[in-house]
């Protein structure tokens, strides 16, 4: 059976030239970065190499690059030190949203319990935060806004420039966890006056277990952890010379390519949302169809339940993901489509289907061949559906 | 989190699966909002299950508990049936993951809540001590009938 692979969302396929370069680090260039003799010296040059190209690729410099594990600890580290600043001028309040990935709204529930306040923007019912509600919910004492760049689950992409525009006027630190658009978007953190910005490589074929925080020159960074001197002396721990080499690759391939891909994955894209929606019906699209990832696909079928969904369509051979209980492993569906306003058994029949530029247009017409299939078999054996239909429900 | 062989075999394969006309007893579990809804036809002939079909909203194991417990059911004798108990299901699927025992919990109470409505329409009188306050009003917020969290 052939995989059809449309979970890029939850990380993509290693390029390439990111294999390449990894294998040769692991096997060749093997030394520690921060050895003095020739080998850990040519570590460091691929590494400095990097972080150029890097930086390069979202307008920053060299200097405000700081490798990490990946998103969840560029947020915690980010949201953290912003909120360590504001405690020390005595500015406690913090903005973000409802429906931000658990790396940043768990930090924030940490940092409730200790005694700082968080306003939780409203995202609406088409997934998008309004510039006009957070300049509201801007107080005195407020010292960071950290507003996710596009959503993971729904794709809609936030109004990143007025915001950041925003934040400086009123000299608030602005952090965005882009670990969806960076590689996929374009991004200028200068122009788009972006303070912090994490990002995680294995979202635009780069491998897993590597990411980086933009920090902006300026900002006092403090290190979480205590060990060597490894990231100008913020981030301890070994130099990972292969991953490091490997995102560059990645991410100057997406780069380069970027004008293309969005063409080509959007399309791809809008034809999935738009063949489903007429075949299948009592379905809904979740979140505003633009801006969006060009690689998102979000919907939710009334009647039935998001996890047997993915798994008959795992049986086909087509890799998705949902946001019902059952995939999140608590009673409550995912927060994102809850905080759209889906009631609970909406909600429960979600799929996402996320697209990257490996995928064809072949592959898009299996989906919408097997797609309504399944459905259909789910609603056969659906109590709910049956209620719906007999307009019980 | 994987399920057993056993389970996506009864989840790919429903045994079943479907809707009965005129059946002698009827009974549906669960709530849409919680994410499982589980209903089970019944065809009682001389005491014993003759035939048995279930309808089912709700995850893969929620679809194979339900169809194993109606196969475990099918041409026993309804007081037999009655002592099905979720375990059972289980231990017959290999196992389910901690966070889908509920499932087999509903699919229990399904089977229960299908012979008491078979019992009601034969004028038989429900035994608390089997059949309890009834079946979970699907209420799992704050709810511990079946003391399973998750």
């Amino acid at each position: 059976m052939k995989t059809v692979y449309a979970d890029n969302a939850a990380t993509t396929a290693l390029c390439d030239e990111a294999l390449e370069v990894m294998v040769s680090c692991l096997r060749d260039n093997y030394g520690n970065a921060s050895s003095m003799h020739h080998s850990g010296q040519a570590a460091a040059e691929v590494v400095a190499q990097a972080r150029e190209d890097i930086a390069k690729c979202i307008g920053a410099d060299a200097g405000e690059i700081y490798f990490t594990s990946g998103g969840t600890e560029s947020d915690n580290w980010a949201i953290t030190n912003a909120a360590r600043l504001g405690a020390k001028k005595g500015k406690k309040h913090i903005i973000s949203t409802t429906f931000e990935h658990h790396a940043v709204l768990h930090t924030l529930m940490k940092l409730e319990k200790e005694g700082f306040e968080v306003t939780y923007l409203d995202v609406h019912e088409d997934g998008y935060v309004r510039v006009e509600e957070l300049e509201k919910a801007i107080k005195d004492e407020t010292c960071l806004v950290t507003i996710m760049y596009a959503n993971n689950e729904i794709g809609t992409v936030q109004p990143i420039e007025e915001i950041g525009k925003i934040c400086k006027e009123k000299g608030i630190y602005f952090h965005t966890d882009a670990v969806q658009a960076v590689g996929h978007l374009p991004i200028d953190v200068k122009a788009q006056k972006i303070d912090m910005l994490s990002f995680s490589a294995h979202k635009f074929h780069g491998p897993k277990g590597i990411g980086a925080l933009y920090c902006r020159k300026g900002i006092p960074l403090i290190g979480f952890m205590q060990g060597g001197a490894q990231e100008r002396n913020k981030r301890p721990g070994t130099t990972n010379t292969p991953a490091i080499a490997a995102t560059a690759a990645a991410l100057k391939k997406s780069c380069a390519e970027m004008d293309k891909n969005i063409e080509y994955v959007s399309a791809m894209r809008d034809r999935l949302i738009d063949e489903i929606i007429k075949v299948i019906p009592r379905t809904r699209v979740n979140g505003g169809r633009s801006p969006r990832l060009p690689g998102n696909v979000s919907f939710c079928f009334e009647g039935i339940e998001g996890e047997s969904l993915l798994l008959y369509l795992d049986l086909k051979g087509i890799c998705g993901s949902s946001g019902s209980a059952c995939t999140s492993g608590s009673l409550d569906p995912s927060h994102v489509l809850l905080a759209l306003g889906l009631p609970h058994e909406i909600a429960h029949g979600s799929l996402r289907l996320s697209l990257s530029e490996y995928n064809t247009n072949d592959e898009i017409d299996y989906i919408i061949e097997q797609l309504p299939l399944v459905v259909e078999r789910l609603r056969d054996m659906s109590p709910v559906w049956e209620k719906i239909m007999k307009g019980d429900n | 989190m994987a399920y057993s062989a056993k389970v996506m075999d009864h989840f790919e394969n429903p045994r079943n699966l479907g809707k009965m006309e005129n059946a002698d007893g009827v009974g549906e579990v669960g709530n849409a909002k919680c994410g499982d809804i589980m209903k089970i036809y019944l065809k009682i002939e001389d005491g014993v299950i003759a035939d048995v079909k279930f309808n089912t909203f709700g995850c893969a194991s929620a679809i194979a508990t339900s169809s194993m417990a109606t196969e475990m059911i099918k041409g026993q004798k309804v007081e037999d049936a009655l002592k099905l108990s979720n375990k059972a299901v289980v231990e017959a699927l290999d196992g389910l993951p901690p966070a889908k025992i509920h499932c087999s919990v509903l699919a229990e109470q399904a089977v229960k809540a299908a012979l008491a409505d078979y019992y009601t329409k034969n004028g038989i009188e429900l035994d608390p001590a089997i059949f309890g306050n009834g079946s979970c009003g699907g209420h799992c917020d704050g709810c511990d009938s079946c003391g399973i969290e998750g």
